[in-house]
């Protein structure tokens, strides 16, 4: 690691150790199959964001009042809602707005709660006794019950969820950046840039920040599942998106009140999307880590 | 221990310092006009002028902390536009169900994600092994509302198991005299068996679902911990001074492993407050959290900061008690301490 960083920063590795990251993720894929599955689920999801609108057969806000409460057929495979929309549509065009919220909120943590440990742990002293505080502060709430009280009093929006989601994580990437900033902040490379004249702002962003990525976006894809949960739940209980947007979380809710008449398909449909989603990126994460951190391998 | 104890509380009053002013926070520096907030969607220009008075926000904002403080101090969170009640008291009257709902979760969640991870390690890489990492991987992945919708559309509309999820007694029943809000205890001190019988019925489905919601991290804690103390020195002592294995596993691993256990309940204790909102949201269950979420959509927002507030400080005070259950569970905590 000491080699590396001397001058070019660690961001541009040099080529043979690339194709050696390439081989290990191939034969880490192979060795795990599940992390192979993972990995093609998130591609289809990946799809469905990018192109989803343009392909689905019916336009998703488009209601049929004489097509009301189908059950899944060969013209509707997810069956129709209450209002006669096609639920295979809604179910494939949210999931835009799903992975974009998920997205957003997490590039926001990180770029917050991954600096705010970085200095914690790289300077120490009070920059780190305050970044502590706020940590352990957001963490004395229920997470969940904090976001709902930040997004009543931000305003009733699709960007505070983003905003909530953010910071209920916050303390996760704080311990994370944190410990492995601390771990080298000392470390040759470190010292090596620092005798050469840098700043600490410059070697934190050179040096550190590149340092430490693979483990964050470890972090990042753990914690794109529990965003994806988070924000799902906060639109279930009415917060966010509004009708007749389709997303995962009101289309449940939409659906709950049917459950009890027997029409499953409204909110098992949209419900299975989230939960495939969540369960993708959680798998995805573990993956990710056995490809980072061989010896944290379960 | 009880000076241990001393310790323990006193480390709890800057979190709590934090909560309240965080709470205070969320209301007052926040883009917008607070005293719009609290006058809701139909005030009038008087009215709104009114509220800003009465709350004390043409004051300097350290005035308007302290005032908020000693508000707090006395027990008064403000009162709820909707209902014109003050939130303290409706907020006492719900917390029975929802303490009630988040408990019996609990108990469920431990009661099978214990056994299930102790198994899981003593035959590691069977097949209740790969059960466990199934059901943990599985259970965090579960949005709790849709595990919710799922079991009510299987135990009621389709096996016609359980009640309508219409709240915590059905049509018939009629409430127990309340001596400690949570309807099984007091039915059952009433010697009314019929009430205990509709309220479990209506409970067990909401606690199953927060249990299946919360055992993924109680499972995987277990089983990860005791695998470690199974590979210990000790127990291999143990083992080769000739004890069966049912003594080393139950007495000698299990009081051991489940030190990483305890702590991971914070954890789950912060999944649990939160999943409630949404389970009681889907069984139309009347806590707390339904309480929290109708005023929500009103625009109400006394409430809803009553509401966080009253959930931090439980979860503050869930913690302290986990810490002390650590300590009594483990003598050299209590002697560093």
């Amino acid at each position: 690691m000491t080699d590396i960083s001397l001058s070019p920063p660690a961001a541009v590795p040099p080529k043979a150790p690339s194709n050696s990251i390439f081989r290990h993720a191939r034969y880490v894929i192979a060795e795990n199959p599940v992390t192979g599955l993972a990995f093609g689920l998130f591609l289809l999801i990946a799809i469905c964001a990018l192109i989803g609108p343009y392909v689905v057969p019916h336009d998703p806000l488009a209601s049929d009042t004489t097509a009301s409460l189908q059950a899944p057929t060969w013209r509707h495979w997810f069956g129709t809602d209450q209002l006669g929309r096609d639920i295979f549509s809604r179910v494939i065009v949210a999931t835009r707005l799903d992975f974009a919220v998920a997205l957003f909120s997490v590039i926001l943590v990180f770029a917050m709660g991954g600096l705010a440990g970085i200095a914690a742990g790289f300077f120490g002293g009070w920059t780190d006794r305050i970044v502590g505080r706020i940590s352990d502060t957001i963490m004395a709430f229920p997470l969940f019950v904090l976001a709902m009280g930040i997004v009543a009093a931000l305003g009733n929006t699709v960007t505070n969820i983003v905003i909530a989601t953010a910071i209920i994580n916050f303390p996760l990437y704080v311990r994370v950046a944190r410990a492995e900033a601390n771990v080298r902040r000392e470390a040759g490379f470190v010292q090596a840039a620092r005798l050469s004249g840098n700043g600490d702002i410059r070697i934190v962003l050179t040096q550190i920040l590149p340092n430490i990525m693979p483990i964050m976006m470890v972090q990042i894809s753990l914690t794109m599942g529990y965003a994806i949960l988070n924000a799902a739940g906060l639109s279930f209980i009415g917060l966010g998106v509004r009708p007749p947007t389709p997303e995962w979380g009101i289309m449940v809710a939409e659906g709950a009140a049917n459950i009890i008449s027997g029409e499953w398909w409204i909110a098992l449909f949209p419900g299975a999307a989230l939960m495939i989603a969540v369960f993708c990126f959680n798998l995805l994460g573990d993956g990710l880590r056995d490809l980072v951190d061989p010896q944290r391998r379960t | 221990m009880l000076a241990t104890l001393g310790k323990r509380m006193v480390t709890v009053i800057p979190t709590l310092i934090g909560v309240v002013i965080v709470t205070f926070l969320l209301t007052r520096v926040l883009p917008g006009d607070p005293a719009v907030y609290f006058a809701g969607p139909a005030a009038t220009p008087q009215s709104i002028a009114d509220i800003r008075k009465q709350l004390g926000l043409d004051k300097s904002l350290p005035e308007q902390f302290a005032r908020y403080v000693s508000d707090l101090a006395h027990g008064n969170l403000g009162n709820s536009l909707s209902t014109g009640q003050p939130v303290v008291k409706e907020i006492k009257s719900r917390l029975p169900a929802s303490a009630e709902l988040t408990f019996l979760g609990l108990i469920l969640s431990i009661v099978i994600a214990v056994p299930l991870g102790i198994l899981a390690a003593v035959k590691q890489g069977s097949w209740i092994d790969h059960t466990c990492r199934i059901v943990a991987t599985a259970g965090v992945s579960l949005p709790v509302f849709f595990t919710g919708l799922l079991l009510v559309y299987l135990f009621y509309f389709r096996l016609g198991w359980s009640p309508a999820p219409i709240g915590r007694l059905d049509a018939f029943a009629t409430a127990p005299p309340t001596i400690t809000g949570f309807y099984l205890i007091d039915s059952v001190l009433t010697g009314n068996l019929e009430t205990f019988k509709s309220a479990f019925g209506q409970l067990i489905l909401p606690a199953l679902t927060l249990g299946i919601f919360s055992l993924a991290p109680l499972a995987r804690m277990t089983r990860a911990s005791m695998l470690a103390v199974l590979a210990s020195d000790f127990v291999r002592t143990a083992r080769a001074s000739g004890l069966d294995s049912k003594t080393v596993i139950l007495v000698y691993a299990f009081r051991n492993a489940m030190l990483p256990v305890v702590t991971t309940l914070g954890m789950v204790f912060s999944f649990l407050l939160g999943a409630n909102v949404l389970v009681e949201k889907v069984f139309a269950w009347p806590g707390i959290g339904s309480y929290a979420v109708e005023a929500l959509i009103s625009s109400d927002f006394a409430p809803v900061q009553g509401f966080v507030l009253a959930m931090a400080i439980l979860y503050v005070v869930l913690n302290l008690i986990i810490d002390v259950l650590y300590g009594v569970i483990d003598p050299r905590v209590r002697l560093e301490g």
